[in-house]
């Protein structure tokens, strides 16, 4: 009863929640079960936001246990950091490397570690960072970051690009959809 | 590392078309299938979707009410007028509403009359982790709790049924880790139902003491007939697989420990009230260790105890937070719990957002060093750094109430340094009646009203005072001004909360009054506020640091200076009212 397992974190209002709409829209394209377990209401905000994502033939809890993320998406590098104890021992964190300082850091009641997640991987897992913001900026919008990461994300997994684009469609409203596409596809190419 | 084998057997198949839903919509979904006709709530998170699912169905018809008592109330008044109906709310709703909840119980229904309640293991988005399991005990009301979306939509459809049958009010519990997990529900077609004739029935409906004993005995009977029948129901099921460990379970929790305890048979309880005693007295003699596993309160386990069923539960898996694989595995198992590694790490609370036009008011009643009585609502953020601008929060609409009464403690004169903040959808929900107390006590309270014309915390839900509907339609508008001087308070003002002189006077005068006054802090959400301005820039900086304390996260120091950023900066223009240098400017203004 393997499951794939992907942890999504970032910053409330920075696209955490269609990422995993598109991966469960897609799961479910391919004839996968899936669980997407989703953060709403107060712990949005500008707070640390995290979702979960499990795919596979029987899905039964909808969050992913620590030590046994494949992936480990991170929209910033200090929520990366924070998530990291989901990743399996050879789990892969892909993260954007752009910094958004949290409040305690912005009015100097703390400092934003130089490495935040660096020291707490172990040597067997993968890290894939990159300017999602840079490359999202470039495809079209700085919103999508998300899509960018997500087309990282793609490279690893075994569903045909076109499967991709469909649920990428069937969750982004009609005007976003070449942008977001160009930026899942420079995610993708990268 | 291509994941091409991660899942070995047959892709899924169902019968019918499927949707990817939420818990909270498939609950929709299935009030939907099963003909409702009216739902009404309160937002709260985590039952928020339910209601805006539902408003999605034309056959609907949908409507936010100003609180869960009246939701409860129409919703028992469409089920007695005839019509299957749904009200949802979140757990500390199912206060507000208890009391209608209570006495319909003894009266039953026409139709179908399905409570739909939420709670919040953990606390996500809540200010206690009570279990509303509780209620249905105490109210004698059946109650089922779902274990995915794929449940809540069945168990949905089953709860109108066993409601006509039972003719009594059935309740479905969920909890945040079902109402917000989105998974794979196969759908059908609605089952229309018409609506019955309204029928007259005193003996049944008008619940005064000589009636209310008869229908005491109905409950009774009701529930005797239930406690049985819920041993023979397929929505009690037992999977017996070893038995060195029998777990008994329910909602999430079943879930989890399907992943954490593969091997161990297990009874997923659909029902948890009334609970099916010889089933479990059956299941529990084929286990050699028996456990009980629920979030929560150790409900189940102290009813296994109290019929002498010999059982492990809460000793544990403990009552806070909500249960994980991890968390039951240590419990069981005695695996280590993981170490998180992120005790070092700056924390990133919420808070409140660029352009919050409620940043204005904290920093005015910091400045002004008030003692602030607050209230539930995104505006509760200011109680944190660098704001931290608030005493207390209670529950929903306590804040007026708490500041009538510290006056009562403290004298007339504490009342000239404190004051009452409540959201307009807060006020609306159950401000009114504190407000109308402090008139009739003669106090001196001043109450701020911030009208960020939504309910904002819970996802910007239309209420009776924004001029539109659950659809976004417009609809007949509340005036909160007119509202407050028919409750009696003489001294009613509005003001601009991001204009920080005039706030500062407000606050200043209407404190000093010996009357109650209520100032209206009138300025929309900056999510909703179209009118966006161009970001601030910053010229002239000296590093002080002032702008620092607005708690904006558009302003960040950057070595000897501070910087805006642009992406972020809505344009407000409050820190610019801050900087004692004059060195923040708007965006229109010349540079």
């Amino acid at each position: 009863m393997k499951c794939l397992n992907i942890v999504i974190v970032g910053v409330g209002g920075q696209g955490t929640l269609l990422t995993s709409k598109i991966l469960a829209q897609l799961a479910k394209a391919q004839g996968y079960n899936v669980k997407v377990s989703e953060v709403h209401g107060m712990a949005q905000r500008g707070g640390s936001v995290i979702t979960h994502v499990r795919i596979g033939a029987q899905v039964h809890a909808p969050l992913v246990a620590a030590g046994s993320a494949d992936y480990l998406l991170a929209f910033e590098p200090l929520e990366a950091a924070r998530a990291v104890s989901y990743l399996q021992p050879d789990g892969k964190l892909i993260v954007s490397t752009q910094r958004i300082p949290p409040m305690p850091v912005l009015s100097g009641t703390a400092t934003y570690p130089e490495e935040p997640y660096q020291a707490l991987l172990c040597a067997s897992q993968a890290v894939e960072a990159l300017d999602a913001y840079a490359i999202a900026v470039e495809a079209g919008s700085y919103r999508a970051v998300n899509l960018v990461l997500l087309g990282v994300l793609s490279r690893h997994m075994e569903f045909p690009e076109e499967a991709w684009i469909d649920a990428i469609a069937a969750c982004v409203p009609t005007h976003t959809l070449e942008t977001n596409r160009k930026a899942f596809m420079a995610g993708r190419k990268k | 590392m291509h994941h091409k084998n991660f899942c070995t057997s047959a892709p899924l198949q169902t019968k019918n078309p499927s949707e990817l839903l939420l818990g909270d919509q498939a609950v929709a979904r299935g009030a939907w299938e099963a003909g409702v006709r009216v739902v009404t709530g309160y937002p709260g998170t985590p039952s928020t979707e339910i209601a805006e699912a539902a408003a999605k169905f034309p056959e609907i018809n949908s409507q936010w009410a100003p609180n869960e008592k009246v939701a409860m109330e129409v919703a028992y008044g469409a089920a007695l007028a005839g019509a299957r109906a749904m009200v949802c709310m979140k757990h500390v709703g199912m206060n507000v509403a208890a009391d209608p909840m209570f006495t319909a119980s003894y009266t039953g229904v026409s139709a179908g009359f399905v409570i739909a309640v939420a709670d919040d293991p953990a606390m996500h988005s809540s200010q206690n982790e009570q279990d509303s399991r509780y209620y249905a005990r105490a109210a004698h009301l059946p109650m089922l709790e779902p274990s995915d979306s794929q449940e809540c939509k069945d168990f949905t459809k089953i709860a109108f049924q066993m409601s006509e049958e039972l003719d009594s009010p059935v309740v479905i519990r969920i909890t945040t880790r079902i109402a917000h997990a989105r998974s794979i529900v196969e759908v059908t077609p609605r089952e229309e139902i018409a609506v019955k004739p309204y029928e007259k029935n005193m003996a049944k409906y008008v619940m005064i003491p000589a009636m209310a004993r008869g229908r005491h005995v109905e409950v009774e009977k009701r529930e005797t007939a239930l406690k049985n029948a819920v041993n023979e129901s397929p929505l009690n099921a037992m999977e017996l697989r070893d038995t060195a460990v029998g777990v008994i379970t329910s909602g999430v929790s079943y879930q989890y420990v399907r992943n954490a305890l593969p091997d161990a048979s297990i009874l997923k309880l659909g029902i948890v009230y009334p609970l099916p005693m010889s089933l479990i007295a059956d299941f529990a003699m084929k286990m050699d260790r028996l456990i009980v596993i629920e979030e929560l309160e150790g409900l189940i386990e102290n009813d296994l105890k109290a019929a002498g069923i010999a059982c492990e539960g809460k000793t544990l898996t403990g009552v806070q937070g909500e249960l994980n694989v991890e968390r039951i595995k240590h419990a069981v198992l005695g695996t280590p719990l993981p170490d998180l590694q992120t005790s070092d790490l700056p924390v990133r609370p919420p808070a409140l957002c660029p352009g919050c036009p409620h940043r204005g008011i904290f920093h005015v009643l910091k400045k002004l060093k008030m003692n602030v009585m607050g209230d539930i609502g995104c505006y509760t953020l200011a109680s944190l750094p660098p704001l931290s601008a608030m005493d207390a929060c209670l529950c929903m609409g306590a804040s007026i109430g708490m500041a009538s009464g510290a006056e009562r403690a403290q004298g007339k004169d504490f009342s000239k340094k404190t004051v009452a903040v409540i959201g307009d959808s807060t006020f609306i929900h159950s401000g009114i009646t504190g407000l109308i107390d402090a008139v009739y006590g003669s106090e001196a309270i001043t109450v701020l009203i911030l009208d960020n014309r939504i309910t904002g915390m819970t996802g910007h839900q239309h209420h009776p005072a924004t001029g539109f509907d659950i659809h976004g339609n417009p609809a007949p508008m509340i005036d909160l001004e007119a509202l407050c001087r028919g409750c009696g308070t003489e001294h009613v003002r509005v003001v601009d909360p991001l204009d920080l002189d005039e706030t500062q006077k407000a606050i200043q005068e209407e404190t000093a009054r010996d009357a109650v006054s209520v100032i209206i802090a009138r300025r929309p959400c900056a999510l909703i506020d179209k009118t966006k301005q161009p970001p601030c820039y910053v010229d002239g900086c000296k590093n002080c640091g002032s702008c620092l304390k607005v708690g904006c996260q558009a302003i960040e120091r950057k070595g000897d200076h501070i910087e805006i950023n642009a992406a972020l900066c809505t344009g407000c223009g409050m820190c610019s009212q801050v900087c004692p240098f004059h060195a923040i400017h708007r965006g229109g203004d010349s540079q």
